[in-house]
């Protein structure tokens, strides 16, 4: 009677094949690099290995894919590579639960799923002209490091450009190699950790500090034209955010990066809920007056 | 819309028409409870004599033939380093399903707009509903069915047919070109003034009947205003964090994803499971921060995403009224209590 098959259904007026196709479509790819950033986090150089799907996959700053390695699990991770890089991804990730701890020990020419690119990026391109500041916590450099680049690529679209990365001590400072680089295309870094070993010579505190420090001698004109990407633990986005919106920048020039446990990445599985909105669809990236908006976001 | 009018023996005729050759999900007295009160469920039936049309509700609804509990998403092949992933919907013949109420056939409706109309529609789920034939039936308020202040007590769309008894016969509407065509095979009739009558009667004797209400007027911004209210905590005290109104409620979608390997290192499974947001790790992310480690804030997030998200996306709520995880709830917790108490008043 009715019996209606699936797979030709899709290609005729009800839905577009790859709408169907995309739900659970993964594009099987390979480990290219592992490379040990610190102790518990590595990043990971991934390549979709059919050719045609490597061209046609573009993500923006701010996105995330799902990785899965099959039998092991599948979960988020924020991309943290340039968007004009189309041959690799590379994702930075710290041992944190089954499937992280499985792909620490993970090699060169494993294959793995990705599927994506999910959620909403930073308004990049409406950010040029103006002064950005770039503010990481912790492992939150590793999605900034995709507007980073971005920023970097651009450098003359954007006015001052500043990065302030905070980390608990020296030895988790992620992405060392990458600091003169940032600091020759004239962005301003400043780093701070909370404990300092012996070897340490920087700045110590809390981020804030550093914000501080870097704001301090801005004048009106330079608040008034500067956007803010901010990404970390909540803590972080609470403190910074209040003192960004103290000196006047406006709430909706404030991206932050939210995280939440995700198991499908594509408004289902409601396990990335934030009051009622999908972190997935609606985010990751929020601008600050939404994320006031959602109840118990940070 | 077409309406005919179908005698009570033409239907088991219609029945049997269908059960030649399609499985037939309907509702059946499944045993009795501990008051002496036939329970029911929605069961594969063949035989018209164990259809129950005059049910009052089942414990569980039907979600389990659309939404199953725990279903593979996709399989995995193996081989060293490498693996081979293929993806079926776990649908391979239509099913007709007899009997549904009005509020689990806008259960369906709701679903859709999320498994369906979103972005990334679900295969998975839609493989199933588009192969489902619903035969609705009305149905008599219970004490505990509030669908009438939800909205959800008459079903425009989402049914092929659609019962209602008037005495010695049925009242049918007619709804998809489907259901026509299979109405030939049995004697129908156009109804006459009597019947449209009898009808508008029990529809409006239905009406009277409802004894739980809700109120929603401007509910989503009570419920943020109340966001802080104490209320919350009492319910959280109350509850049990045990997922049980998830499991029998119609709408609840939400789900974990479990990768499995089999013994032999060779193959993989890709599960999905209905999950709770009132269970305890529902929250949860790696490295182990719980955003949600207070079953008062679960239990108002699922408040929250039932009466105000799905609203703020869908202008209507999530809830259907039909009552029943206030039924299941092992503490006793009903929406029309715990919605009028944030409101500030007595259920």
């Amino acid at each position: 009677m009715k019996y209606v098959d699936i797979q030709k259904h899709a290609q005729g007026r009800h839905f577009r094949k790859h709408d169907l196709g995309m739900y659970e479509y993964t594009y099987k790819s390979e480990i290219t690099r592992v490379s040990r950033l610190t102790d518990t986090e590595n990043l990971y150089r991934i390549r979709i290995i059919d050719q045609n799907d490597r061209k046609r996959f573009s993500f923006n700053p701010g996105q995330f894919v799902m990785l899965e390695v099959p039998g092991i699990g599948e979960a988020p991770f924020g991309i943290s590579s340039s968007p004009s890089s189309r041959e690799d991804i590379e994702l930075c990730i710290r041992k944190a639960g089954n499937l992280t701890n499985y792909l620490s020990r993970a090699s060169r020419g494993m294959h793995v799923g990705i599927r994506g690119p999910f959620g909403t990026s930073f308004p990049m391109e409406n950010m040029h002209g103006q002064n950005i500041l770039l503010i990481a916590g912790g492992l939150g450099l590793a999605p900034l490091r995709s507007p980073i680049a971005y920023v970097q690529e651009n450098r003359t679209h954007f006015g001052h450009v500043d990065i302030i990365y905070g980390t608990k001590t020296p030895s988790q400072l992620l992405f060392t190699y990458q600091y003169d680089m940032w600091r020759r295309d004239e962005m301003g870094l400043s780093i701070i950790v909370e404990k300092a070993d012996h070897l340490w010579k920087g700045q110590v505190g809390l981020i804030t500090k550093a914000l501080e420090a870097v704001i301090a001698g801005k004048d009106a004109a330079y608040i008034h034209n500067t956007s803010a990407i901010v990404c970390g633990p909540p803590v972080v986005f609470k403190f910074v955010c209040n003192i960004l919106s103290e000196i006047g920048v406006p709430m909706q020039k404030m991206f932050v990066s939210l995280e939440r446990r995700m198991h499908c990445g594509m408004g289902k599985c409601c396990r990335c809920n934030v009051g009622s909105t999908y972190t997935c669809l609606s985010g990751p990236v929020f601008d600050y007056w939404t994320v006031m908006n959602l109840k118990e976001a940070i | 819309m077409i309406f005919r009018v179908l005698d009570k023996e033409e239907l088991v005729k219609f029945f049997n028409h269908l059960s030649a050759n399609n499985a037939i999900i309907g509702p059946v007295e499944s045993g009795i409870d501990r008051k002496g009160k036939p329970l029911y469920a929605f069961e594969q039936v063949s035989d018209f004599a164990r259809v129950r049309l005059d049910y009052t509700t089942t414990k569980l609804s039907a979600k389990r033939y659309f939404l199953p509990f725990k279903e593979d998403l996709a399989v995995f092949k193996i081989d060293g380093d490498d693996w081979h992933k293929t993806i079926d919907f776990n649908c391979d013949k239509a099913t007709v399903f007899l009997g549904l109420h009005a509020c689990d056939i806008n259960a369906l409706n709701k679903l859709d707009k999320v498994l369906l109309g979103s972005v990334y529609p679900m295969p998975h789920y839609a493989a199933k509903r588009k192969n489902m034939f619903i035969i609705g039936v009305g149905c008599r308020p219970q004490p505990f069915c509030f669908c009438r202040s939800m909205g959800s007590d008459t079903a425009l769309h989402g049914f092929d047919m659609f019962l209602t008894d008037i005495g010695n016969r049925y009242f049918v509407e007619i709804l998809s070109a489907d259901a026509y065509n299979f109405l030939q095979g049995v004697k129908t009739r156009a109804p006459e003034e009597s019947d449209n009558l009898l009808y508008m009667k029990i529809v409006s004797e239905k009406n009277q009947m409802f004894a739980a209400r809700v109120d929603t007027t401007d509910l989503t911004k009570i419920l943020d205003m109340e966001f802080q209210s104490p209320v919350w905590k009492q319910w959280g005290d109350k509850c049990l964090g045990c997922g049980t109104c998830a499991n029998v409620c119609p709408t609840c979608y939400c789900y974990g994803v479990e990768e499995t390997v089999n013994v032999n290192l060779r193959a993989a499974k890709k599960t999905k499971t209905l999950y709770s947001c009132n269970v305890i790790d529902f929250a949860e992310v790696a490295g182990g921060h719980n955003f949600r480690l207070e079953r008062s804030t679960r239990l108002k997030y699922r408040y929250y995403h039932k009466h105000r998200g799905f609203v703020e996306a869908y202008e209507e709520s999530l809830c259907v009224g039909c009552g029943r995880c206030g039924e299941s709830c092992l503490a006793g917790i009903t929406v029309p209590e715990v919605i009028a108490s944030v409101r500030g008043k007595e259920a």
